[in-house]
């Protein structure tokens, strides 16, 4: 069963203004009481409460938090609405949704940091998000609930949208922070750490979407009610987006350490009919992927994946029946990489470009056997070497997709077709 | 050329709207799209001289950033999405069927200026794919068909 507790009025259009949002859900009450309390109290209660970030990497937010120098400089909020990873939709619900839940949560978190002005960065393509986040916006400053002296506080915060421009690498929090300088979106070495040099060299702290709507509820609900839900290392509830062979594909909100398979059968309608499962990508494309006994098993929070070798990531989670074609699939997630490498690493410039060019060569009937293993080689040389994680990221699903299903790339490089479909697709469909 | 007075007075705005004047320009770059339906080369000098920024700062943004388009596109930019999730659903079937039945060649201008059709990567959109989207409008759980008819009704 579903745990409506960030979604519980998602359903309802009313929500989305500040009106609605405080009549049925208490909104900005908690903000209300967070700028009566003392700082340092709210970030021990996020960390308490154990958050993990939402957007796909897991560092726990309260501890974020706690990099913060206290020199004096002034301190920036980023919340990273950048979502691109592929199957993540998440986002985009709270941001039309609940665009309230998510602002309070980053007052409260500016509050905590003492932070005067933030930025919510959306990605380019969420216009609708935009206007909506932006309006919402407008509503609490007109509320008196951003501005000077908020509630009489005395606390200060401004807060502003800025819009991506279709660049998945931007989700990346130092190419975040590059894009919103006005530059292209390339990260940038760490350390130092945004905590410490981030927007314009200031300390930073970005956080995901769903993780300020966390902090929203944790500071609502107190730290108990929020571990209520969850693991023991995996705290509270989380949205997941389930897309591909599903009879009811959607976002869904279940306690961590939910297993796999409830909610492939359960909340999402199982398989279509007579179909058998075959794989799930975990966490977005970057996750290595499952195979369906691993899948079955698995429940998910962050340590389970890890242990599966997988991981937990935007929590976007890809169901692959079995009449998927697994080369095919990974041709379309390489060529992603590929297209959204940044350039500015030779590994990954280089790396991502080439196992893409294997994999489509098998796909196109022209491959080698050798290159299988070439694949996975190449592959594993670009882990590691790089500024930020996105050659890891691709190298994920080539490695695990060569490892797992291997019998279908060998068919594929001797018959020159597909193993599942039996053909070769060519022509104007063809990626 | 010559930017609108509107345009101008949004660029101005722009120029202290954020800690630094260089953030302006991803937002000015999309009021030039919007009022030219592309970034020209020619605008981007223009650009330039409103924000007395370097012609270079403005260049790499737009030529980084896949939502600038740095060749005209026709009056409504489809743009399918080809990732993972919408390519199980037929994404790439739908791109092929628009490409073919609105005369779009994947990234060109139809003859009659209406449709460009590019494949996108994700749009955030997994749970309801197929989808593409238009301009700034997303359509999800599309059809061949529906598709079709969606876009040649459009005025």
């Amino acid at each position: 069963m579903e745990t409506k507790i960030l979604s519980e009025h998602y359903d309802k259009p009313e929500y989305r203004t500040l009106e609605g949002y405080k009549r049925l859900g208490g909104g900005y009450e908690p903000l209300a009481k967070c700028l009566k309390m003392d700082r340092q109290q709210i970030i021990n209660d996020v960390k308490t409460a154990g958050v993990r970030g939402r957007g796909g990497a897991g560092f726990p937010a309260g501890v974020k938090w706690g990099f913060l120098p206290d020199n004096g400089e002034t301190r920036y909020l980023l919340c990273n609405a950048d979502e691109g990873e592929p199957g993540t939709f998440k986002d985009k619900v709270i941001l039309e949704q609940a665009p309230h839940q998510m602002i309070e949560g980053m007052i409260i978190a500016a509050f905590a940091i003492n932070s005067p002005k933030s930025y919510v960065y959306i990605r380019g393509e969420y216009a609708k998000a935009q206007k909506i986040v932006k309006a919402a916006i407008d509503e609490a400053y007109a509320a008196g609930l951003l501005g000077e002296n908020i509630l009489g506080s005395g606390f200060t915060h401004h807060m502003d949208i800025y819009s991506g421009a279709g660049a998945y690498i931007c989700g990346e929090e130092t190419a975040m922070i590059s894009s919103l300088e006005g530059k292209k979106g390339q990260p940038k070495l760490k350390p130092p750490f945004p905590a410490v040099a981030g927007y314009l060299g200031k300390p930073t702290i970005v956080n995901n979407v769903e993780t300020f709507s966390a902090v929203q509820i944790i500071m609502r609900d107190g730290v108990e009610a929020y571990r209520k839900y969850g693991t023991e290392k995996s705290a509270g509830t989380k949205l997941f987006s389930i897309s591909g062979d599903v009879m009811k594909p959607g976002v869904y909100e279940v306690p961590l350490g939910y297993p796999l398979k409830d909610l492939i059968e359960q909340e999402c309608g199982g398989l279509r009919p007579g179909r058998k499962l075959k794989a799930v990508i975990p966490g977005g494309s970057s996750a290595p992927v499952l195979n369906a006994e691993e899948s079955y098993k698995v429940t998910m929070d962050y340590e389970a994946l890890a242990e599966m070798g997988s991981m937990l990531g935007s929590g976007a989670i890809i169901i692959m029946d079995d009449s998927r074609c697994m080369v095919d699939l990974l041709e379309v997630t390489l060529h992603f990489y590929h297209h959204e490498s940044c350039g500015q690493c030779t590994p990954c410039r280089e790396g991502t470009g080439w196992i893409h060019k294997m994999v489509k060569s098998i796909y196109d009937g022209t491959g080698r056997l050798q290159d299988i293993d070439l694949i996975d080689r190449v592959a594993n040389q670009m882990r590691g070497r790089t500024i930020c994680a996105l050659a890891d990221a691709a190298s994920f699903p080539a490695i695990s997709f060569v490892k797992k299903f291997r019998d279908e790339f060998e068919f594929y490089v001797r018959e020159g077709r597909s193993k599942v479909t039996g053909v070769r697709v060519e022509g104007e469909a063809h990626a | 050329m010559e930017f609108s007075s509107q345009l101008k007075e949004f660029i101005k705005k722009e120029l202290v709207r954020y800690e630094v004047k260089r953030s302006a320009i991803i937002p000015c770059l999309f009021a030039v799209q919007k009022e030219q339906g592309w970034v020209s080369p020619e605008a981007i000098t223009v650009l330039s001289k409103e924000m007395e920024l370097p012609e270079t700062w403005i260049t790499e943004v737009t030529s980084f950033y896949t939502m600038f388009n740095r060749k005209p596109v026709g009056k409504y930019h489809v743009q399918v999405c080809c990732n993972i999730s919408c390519s199980m659903a037929g994404g790439r079937e739908l791109a092929a069927h628009l490409e073919k039945n609105l005369s779009a060649k994947a990234g060109e201008v139809s003859p009659d200026g209406r449709y460009t059709v590019s494949r996108v990567e994700c749009l955030g959109a997994c749970g309801t794919a197929p989808m593409m989207q238009v301009n700034d409008e997303y359509y999800e759980n599309l059809t061949l068909e529906s598709a079709e008819k969606l876009l040649r009704e459009m005025e």
